[in-house]
């Protein structure tokens, strides 16, 4: 059996005294898609920024591909040790990430956003750089984009020039967060269609969103999280199919507009 | 008695050399006041708490006192302590001193106001700490705060005023002493006025020119 991308186990996570992880397992398959689901408070975001490991788990371990990530079990039932920054700068390479808010640089350019990590962080040469940029924002569709700023594109632009910057690092794993839950109803489907060419590519993906259709059609395996635990966890005709789990169809009632319609 | 403006003009080379002392004093005071303003803001930020409290004590006794008296005691009251200065460099340090507590918040308010996903954004595709303070935070926080930057380089332009009271050969001592020795007060302050009002208006003008030409790069929402 081959390892998987991402491997979650007993994760717990705490802010303050309030613990919104508790004890979550999941492993996610290479080359699929996954979709994280729940509603909002479920845990289902701090899951994912724990796998950008953009916020540190209390307790529990994250391995990328094998990999620990940030901390290392030592064995023999003994807390865990945090790994050196170099480790973790290692493993995070293999992470691209997605925000909510696209989180371009509004000082730099599309191409430039794009192209920032490549040059500053791998020293690759400008021109050699801005050809990999200009490939990615072709490939978001945006080549006739790349020397506009941040502001004077929509918001779907955006986003899609933030796809392109988290691509031109060719991560194996790419993570988004709620990735189309700031964009207007109409610039939503040209995030989704990238979102589903990267898919078909077998690219892994692990995706937060509200976007329910969307999950059901394109995620190969989705996991349901409530109050901090993962509730649910399997292929979508299982999780969907019914009878379903009361707490789901709760959830369902509640994003009929979301693509849930057909599901319900 | 009449407005005679030939008196004061007579004395055009000494006014000239004033008026070059106050441009460079100035500018040399406020690019460092810029720069210790801009340390201090990343220290209380970034710095240890014993540090930030530090810092901040400095920030509010130096705003919360009169430059006047802040310059009277480094210049009078520094020998006591073994600190004889001449008073261009009094001058000069007096004005980072003063500027530096000004400009620190401003950039406190600019550190602030960048998104922590910029920051993220950056971390995640592998930039080190002192790549994301170059690359990303110095040039958002620049377009951030300018307006402000350019309204307090021209406060401090104003102040250079008060230098004159540590015998600092700028324009209000010499164009004041011009006035005095010639009975032509009115004159003399009347230049003076105008003086500063063509450097403040130059000085704002070349601040909108810079922040037009970063208006483009302003937040997207």
């Amino acid at each position: 059996m081959t390892r998987p991308a991402v491997r979650i186990r007993d994760v717990h996570k705490s802010f303050g005294s309030t613990e919104v992880l508790k004890g979550i397992d999941l492993s996610v398959p290479k080359g699929s898609t996954t979709c994280l689901l729940g509603p909002s408070g479920s845990g289902k975001s701090t899951l994912l920024r724990c796998i950008a490991f953009l916020e540190e788990t209390t307790s529990g371990l994250i391995e990328i591909d094998g990999d620990p990530l940030g901390f290392a079990d030592p064995g023999g039932g003994r807390s865990r040790t945090r790994l050196s920054a170099g480790d973790i700068r290692r493993v995070r390479a293999k992470i691209g990430m997605v925000f909510q808010q696209f989180n371009l640089w509004p000082h730099m350019t599309a191409l430039g956003n794009v192209t920032e990590a490549l040059v500053t962080v791998q020293g690759m040469k400008r021109q050699a750089a801005n050809e990999i940029g200009n490939q990615q924002l072709a490939r978001v569709g945006l080549s006739d984009r790349g020397h506009h700023y941040p502001s004077e594109l929509s918001g779907g632009q955006q986003q899609r020039v933030a796809i392109a910057r988290a691509l031109a690092l060719s991560p194996d794993i790419l993570l988004f967060d709620e990735p189309t839950a700031s964009l207007d109803p109409e610039l939503t489907g040209e995030v989704l269609n990238v979102m589903r060419e990267l898919a078909e590519t077998g690219m892994t993906l692990v995706i937060v969103t509200h976007e329910i259709g969307f999950a059901a059609s394109v995620g190969q395996k989705i996991a349901f999280l409530d109050h901090g635990k993962l509730l649910l966890d399997g292929p979508p005709a299982e999780i969907f199919g019914t009878p379903r789990h009361p707490r789901l169809e709760q959830f369902l009632e509640t994003y009929l507009d979301r693509g849930a319609a057909t599901l319900v | 008695m009449s407005i005679d403006f030939s008196i004061v003009w007579q004395q055009l080379p000494q006014i000239l050399s004033a008026f070059w002392n106050t441009i460079w004093i100035w500018i040399v005071a406020t690019i460092l006041a810029v720069l210790l303003g801009f340390v201090v803001a990343a220290l209380r930020r970034y710095g240890p708490l014993w540090l930030n409290l530090l810092l901040r004590l400095y920030v509010e006794v130096i705003r919360g006192t009169p430059f006047l008296i802040q310059l009277f005691l480094l210049y009078f009251g520094g020998p006591f302590i073994g600190l004889s200065l001449e008073p261009i460099p009094a001058g000069l340090i007096g004005m980072t001193i003063y500027g530096s507590a000004y400009f620190s918040e401003i950039f406190r308010a600019g550190f602030a106001a960048i998104p922590p996903g910029h920051v993220e954004a950056a971390e995640c595709v592998g930039l080190s700490r002192g790549q994301i303070v170059r690359r990303i935070l110095v040039p958002e926080m620049a377009m951030l705060v300018l307006p402000q930057l350019v309204n307090m380089a021209i406060i401090l332009m104003k102040e250079t005023a008060i230098l004159s009271i540590i015998t600092v050969p700028e324009l209000t001592l010499v164009v004041g002493a011009i006035g005095s020795q010639q009975y032509a007060f009115v004159e003399a302050m009347t230049m003076l006025a105008l003086f500063y009002w063509a450097l403040v208006e130059i000085s704002g003008w070349l601040g909108r020119l810079a922040e037009k030409k970063l208006s483009k790069f302003r937040f997207a929402v």
